[in-house]
């Protein structure tokens, strides 16, 4: 497997399967872990970067946790490859940027992403499609276990599994879901839940992570607190006391905005597909942003015209990255904006 | 890149891109003006705000006695970490205890104690990490002195902790 197989191929977290698919786009846990024995990154000498990369790399794929698993090797890759991964949730963008020993494994689905020498030795994730935390849980639960089998990770009677940032100290343990909350935003609720969710010590932020912004209304929704309760009490927390409610919101919000503005749905979706159709040039914003519309009116059954699958590949087939890596050469963002308006047309003409 | 509150003069901590008639409109608002524009995105604590509680809470002296502690193991001062936000090595948990446990307090909602998943050779694991810590340090230490011979030897041992 390599990049290239990657590209035509749908990506876990745009697979638009799991449950509760109408608001929640995907669901991840990520474990943080450090070996014993080693200085954290910020202590690393080169050599010692290099050790952790090259002994952790080995022991991943001596413990066989998938049929089909990539090694990517950052500071090797291009600038192309590694914006290509952060697009598709298998990297992070910190992990992308840097010089320092490190690396990426992955699943051949994309459903395990086990990141070295990001902000600590090991970062292990499991994405999942829609609402899906019991199965990621069970997954990272596996992946975590074998790897223990074959390494020592640095532990603390106190504190847990410890790691270079306290605020991961503990159990490692985040958990997130990016939800799509176009009604409560339209509505002017949105304030509502994040007051909610800070009341909850929850974090809200973009599309990518630390320090995004929140395009086309996708938000990533995750715990702060990774010490002081089980891995099985912050998923429970999580996924009974506050997703649900957030998910009800949006659907309320959307029954309303259905009921008493119809037509103003209408509009917007129509408008949205409309300018996406006809958009000579056309950035990735933009393009996220209309998207976002198109697929609120579908979720409506007021955009027939379209489907949720196609939404998708164009979500993921007109980032900035992905558009280059079809093009099969780097373009300026003037370049990419025409190249982009192009590729919408020809796929919504196929429609 | 740095930016200001559209409204007020503080730095800008959330950015929002919309698109309005096919014009792109961005937005950077501070945590305040965003929450009266009801647009707040971040609900999270840095850990540099928790840094800045902390001293305020518990005072200049007390956090200049704390400040000055320093990890036998990796040699990190307790405040390095406070301007990085990154721990150096596993020890420094131990090290910087009177700094740490009331941010770590602080940051985990009062939370001090792990009662998580424990890895199956825990103590044994714990010893080790120390052990093989100072021998890095060591080892480093050896290296720089060009004392080939010692380095061999704490090579060894570290080998041997490896396969142990």
């Amino acid at each position: 497997m390599n990049l290239a197989d990657l590209l035509h191929r749908p990506t876990e977290w745009l697979r638009g399967t799991g449950a509760i698919n109408d608001v929640v786009i995907s669901s991840r846990i990520r474990l943080a872990r450090n070996l014993v024995g080693m200085p954290f990154l910020t202590r690393c000498s080169e050599e010692q970067l290099h050790e952790v990369e090259h002994r952790l790399k080995k022991k991943i794929f001596q413990a066989r946790m998938a049929d089909d698993v990539a090694y990517v090797d950052i500071p090797a890759s291009g600038e192309l490859d590694r914006k290509f991964l952060v697009e598709r949730h298998l990297i992070s963008r910190q992990h992308a940027e840097g010089s320092h020993s490190r690396g990426v494994t992955f699943s051949a689905n994309e459903t395990m992403a086990i990141m070295i020498n990001e902000e600590d030795h090991l970062r292990i994730q499991i994405l999942r499609s829609g609402l899906e935390l019991d199965e990621a849980i069970a997954e990272i639960n596996r992946v975590d276990q074998l790897l223990e089998e074959q390494l020592d990770f640095a532990f603390h009677r106190r504190y847990g599994y410890l790691t270079a940032c306290p605020t991961n100290v503990g159990t490692g343990l985040r958990v997130s879901v990016m939800a799509h909350l176009p009604a409560l935003k339209m509505t002017g609720e949105i304030e509502k839940v994040f007051r909610a969710a800070r009341d909850m010590r929850l974090a809200i932020r973009g599309l990518y992570g630390e320090g995004t912004e929140a395009t086309g209304d996708f938000f990533q929704i995750s715990n702060q607190t990774t010490l002081g309760r089980s891995e099985h009490q912050i998923i429970k927390d999580f996924s009974t006391q506050t997703i649900p409610h957030i998910i009800d919101y949006e659907r309320r919000a959307r029954h309303v905005l259905l009921k008493e503005q119809t037509i103003a749905i209408d509009d917007k979706a129509h408008r949205a597909l409309a300018t996406l159709h006809a958009a000579k040039l056309i950035s990735s914003e933009e393009t996220m942003y209309l998207l976002s519309l198109v697929r609120l009116g579908i979720h409506l059954g007021r955009c027939n015209k379209m489907d949720i699958a196609t939404v998708n590949e164009l979500f993921l087939r007109t980032q900035p990255a992905h558009l280059q890596k079809i093009h099969n050469r780097t373009m300026e963002p003037r370049e990419r904006a025409e190249a982009r308006a192009t590729y919408i047309h020809k796929r919504l003409d196929a429609v | 890149m740095k930016f200001k509150c559209d409204k007020c003069s503080k730095p800008a901590t959330i950015h929002l891109t919309e698109i309005i008639d096919g014009e792109k409109i961005e937005k950077h608002l501070c945590q305040d003006c965003a929450a009266t524009e009801g647009i707040t995105v971040k609900a999270e604590v840095p850990i540099s705000q928790l840094l800045e509680d902390f001293i305020l809470q518990t005072g200049i002296e007390a956090t200049a006695d704390a400040a000055e502690a320093t990890c036998e193991v990796c040699g990190m001062k307790f405040s390095e970490f406070r301007n990085a936000g990154l721990l150096g090595c596993p020890n420094d948990y131990d090290a910087f205890e009177k700094g740490l446990l009331p941010l770590v307090e602080r940051a985990q909602e009062g939370a001090t104690q792990h009662i998580g998943k424990v890895p199956h050779n825990a103590d044994d694991a714990q010893k080790r990490q120390t052990a093989m810590l100072r021998l890095q340090a060591e080892l480093k230490g050896a290296i720089t002195a060009e004392n080939y011979e010692r380095a061999a030897v704490l090579r060894d041992q570290i080998k041997e902790l490896e396969n142990a």
